[in-house]
């Protein structure tokens, strides 16, 4: 009798897609829950940071609101330092392990491959986010004032959406960067805490400067979030929310298409230039 | 059509161009020219050959993973610059030394990831994981994660990852590497029987373990700098050598022997000494069996004093040696490029 008869059913299309996508999720949707460590470096070390401006905020006397900003900027960095270090330079350190080239021969699209990531790293950083809100808001006593329930949720999804697909397409330019990605990864860190007004409202920054930091979608997401959940929100907002959801939608529709299309790019120039696997085979 | 053709290359070549630092001129580097393969459906064909004669970029080229600079290539009758998404539907692919799969991950669930991307549902990927883990020998790591395996262990993972998804044409590049002799054993009793098992099954597996390609493949490409120099079944092979005829000698020496002068012997064709514990091993190739008192009256004339002589049948080694001139360990210690 055989041993290994043939396999019966092998999914193909948008089954094919979608178990893609669960299976590129699942080391991040259970392997980065395994080590509990994460409570440490993932919550412990930002509500450092988060700290240290509060009191800050406090000892210059910053309307209290202030306070709430930090929170809130505190636990979307989460997700910026996510894209970063696990979306766009990711698919550089899955060519050093030697995982890129199997993803390339198995039959999976690399959106949904890219797509796992994403949804993975998305969930692993809400746990994070979701620990960040909830301790800060405990210390440091924070009052919200929610204005739009669904409002609040549109803005946040769609913030997340053009984040992780500005990660989806820089992850394939990345790639081709290959040893400065790294450097480029640490270089885009910091500048995006002070533009993208992580700490403080980007307003401050001055119309042109903000509309500059525009481009990365946490900007305009963390600065809707806060009129929405803060009583003097509105006042401190950049433009008005409506504003800010039309163009997170168009930097939605923008950076997902563009990574489709730059994938398929760099990967027929990875080819071509045999990019693909690591430098040492 | 009675043989389909599994694998089919016409004039294959891939240049790399080079440039080490960005002061230094870009240098042309040819890993394969003019190669011309024919691999039948249901063979175990084997590609054996020195470090850096092509044998990678070649299985990367077959993979969809790199493009030829010329020529054409088709695996399962599809062309694999034209229909690279065919062809992976159809192919799968385990390299030696491997670290693919994440750390935190057991090896079932590395496993069960890799079977996702080939749209397998997780109850047969499961069964088919279990199975070939209790045959492979790691039944009972399963559950450790990946990052806490072995070597050896490691590989078996990657082997499995391979067989899983039960491809048309499967691709192995150095599949023993780094295991030890039993675990080797182990391993190319499975790609038999597996290859047994289905006559539709087809394995390019590429070493430079000149025992692997003998006794595992049905039939051999010798490969060296890129060109493919002899392609035939193992016996056949060796049947060219047939009128030669091989010895083996241990000796102990004050010193390593003059091999110039053993060359210098009409009907020695090959002369190649290697130090081992306490001896020096040679392996000597002569065109008939009379010339051998005359490497005796050498030796002797050398103070080399004999512990042992073999005859023995040719290998693949003594074919390589015809071919290129150098043995393989010889070619390999040379041909260091500079990285
Ligand atoms: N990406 C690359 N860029 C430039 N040169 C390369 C590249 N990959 C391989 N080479 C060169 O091409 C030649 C063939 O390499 P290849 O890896 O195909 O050899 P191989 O037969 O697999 O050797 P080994 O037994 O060491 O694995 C070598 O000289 C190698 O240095
Ligand atoms: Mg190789």
């Amino acid at each position: 009798m055989s041993q290994f008869p043939p396999i019966e059913i092998k999914r193909s299309g948008w089954q094919l897609f979608l178990m893609t996508v669960i299976g590129r999720s699942y080391p991040r949707v259970v392997g980065m829950q395994r080590e509990r460590s994460w409570l440490f470096f993932d919550v412990f070390l930002p509500l450092l940071s988060v700290a240290a401006y509060v009191f800050v905020y406090r000892a210059i006397g910053a309307p209290e609101d202030y306070v709430g900003f930090v929170v809130v900027g505190g636990a979307m960095t989460a997700f910026w330092m996510n894209v970063l270090w696990s979306m766009s330079s990711q698919l550089y350190w899955e060519k050093e392990q030697g995982n890129l080239a199997l993803y390339i021969i198995s039959p999976a699209p690399m959106m949904a491959i890219l797509l796992g990531m994403a949804v993975g790293g998305l969930f692993a950083t809400l746990l994070r986010a979701i620990a960040i809100i909830a301790v800060g808001s405990l210390i440091f006593n924070v009052t919200y004032a929610v204005s739009s329930f669904w409002q609040l949720i549109a803005v946040f999804s769609l913030s997340m959406v053009a984040l992780y697909g500005l990660g989806m397409m820089s992850a394939s330019v990345f790639l081709l960067l290959s040893r400065e990605a790294w450097h480029l990864a640490n270089l885009a860190m910091e500048p995006v805490y002070l533009v993208s007004g992580m700490y403080f409202p980007v307003k401050n920054l001055g119309f042109w400067a903000a509309a500059a930091a525009s481009v990365i979608p946490l900007t305009l997401g963390l600065d809707a979030m806060r009129q929405l959940v803060f009583a003097s929100g509105p006042t401190l907002g950049f433009l008005s929310v409506e504003t800010e959801i039309l163009i997170l939608i168009i930097l939605s529709v923008v950076f997902v298409t563009s990574a489709r299309y730059l994938l398929a790019y760099v990967e027929r120039l990875a080819v071509r230039e045999g990019r693909l696997t690591e430098n040492r085979r | 059509m009675s043989h389909p053709l599994a694998v089919k290359t016409e004039n294959l070549g891939r240049i790399y161009k080079i440039r080490n630092n960005r002061k230094e001129k870009q240098r042309e580097l040819v890993a394969l020219e003019n190669v011309n393969l024919e691999i039948r459906e249901g063979e175990l064909f084997g590609l054996l050959g020195p470090n850096g004669a092509g044998k990678t970029t070649l299985i990367k080229i077959l993979t969809t993973l790199l493009a030829p600079t010329s020529g054409k290539a088709w695996v399962a009758g599809l062309d694999v610059t034209r229909q690279p998404a065919e062809v992976r539907k159809r192919i799968n692919m385990v390299s030696g030394g491997e670290t693919s799969g994440y750390g935190l991950l057991t090896v079932r669930e590395n496993l069960w990831m890799f079977a996702q991307f080939y749209g397998i549902p997780s109850a047969e990927a499961n069964r088919r994981i279990k199975k070939l883990a209790e045959i492979v020998g790691i039944a009972d790591r399963l559950n450790t994660k990946s990052s806490d395996l072995s070597t050896g262990l490691r590989q078996k993972m990657n082997i499995i990852r391979g067989f899983l998804t039960d491809p048309e044409v499967l691709f192995l590049d150095e599949p023993t590497l780094g295991l030890d002799v039993g675990a080797s054993r182990d391993v190319r009793s499975f790609i038999r029987r597996w290859m047994d098992e289905n006559p539709h099954r087809t394995l390019l597996l590429t070493t430079h373990y000149m025992v692997e390609a003998d006794e595992l493949c049905d039939r051999v490409a010798i490969i060296n700098q890129g060109r493919v120099l002899a392609c035939d079944t193992p016996a056949h092979l060796k049947q060219n050598l047939r009128h030669e005829v091989f010895f083996q000698v241990w000796v102990v020496a004050p010193h390593l022997l003059e091999d110039f002068a053993f060359l210098q012997i009409n009907g020695v064709k090959h002369f190649h000494q290697s130090p081992e514990e306490d001896s020096l091993r040679l392996d000597i190739t002569l065109e008939e069996e009379a010339v051998l008192s005359e490497v005796i009256n050498e030796l002797t004339a050398q103070s080399a004093r004999i512990l042992r002589l073999e005859k023995r049948e040719p290998t693949l080694e003594d074919v390589f040696v015809q071919l290129v001139g150098q043995r393989m360990e010889e070619v390999e210690n040379v041909a260091v490029p500079a990285d």
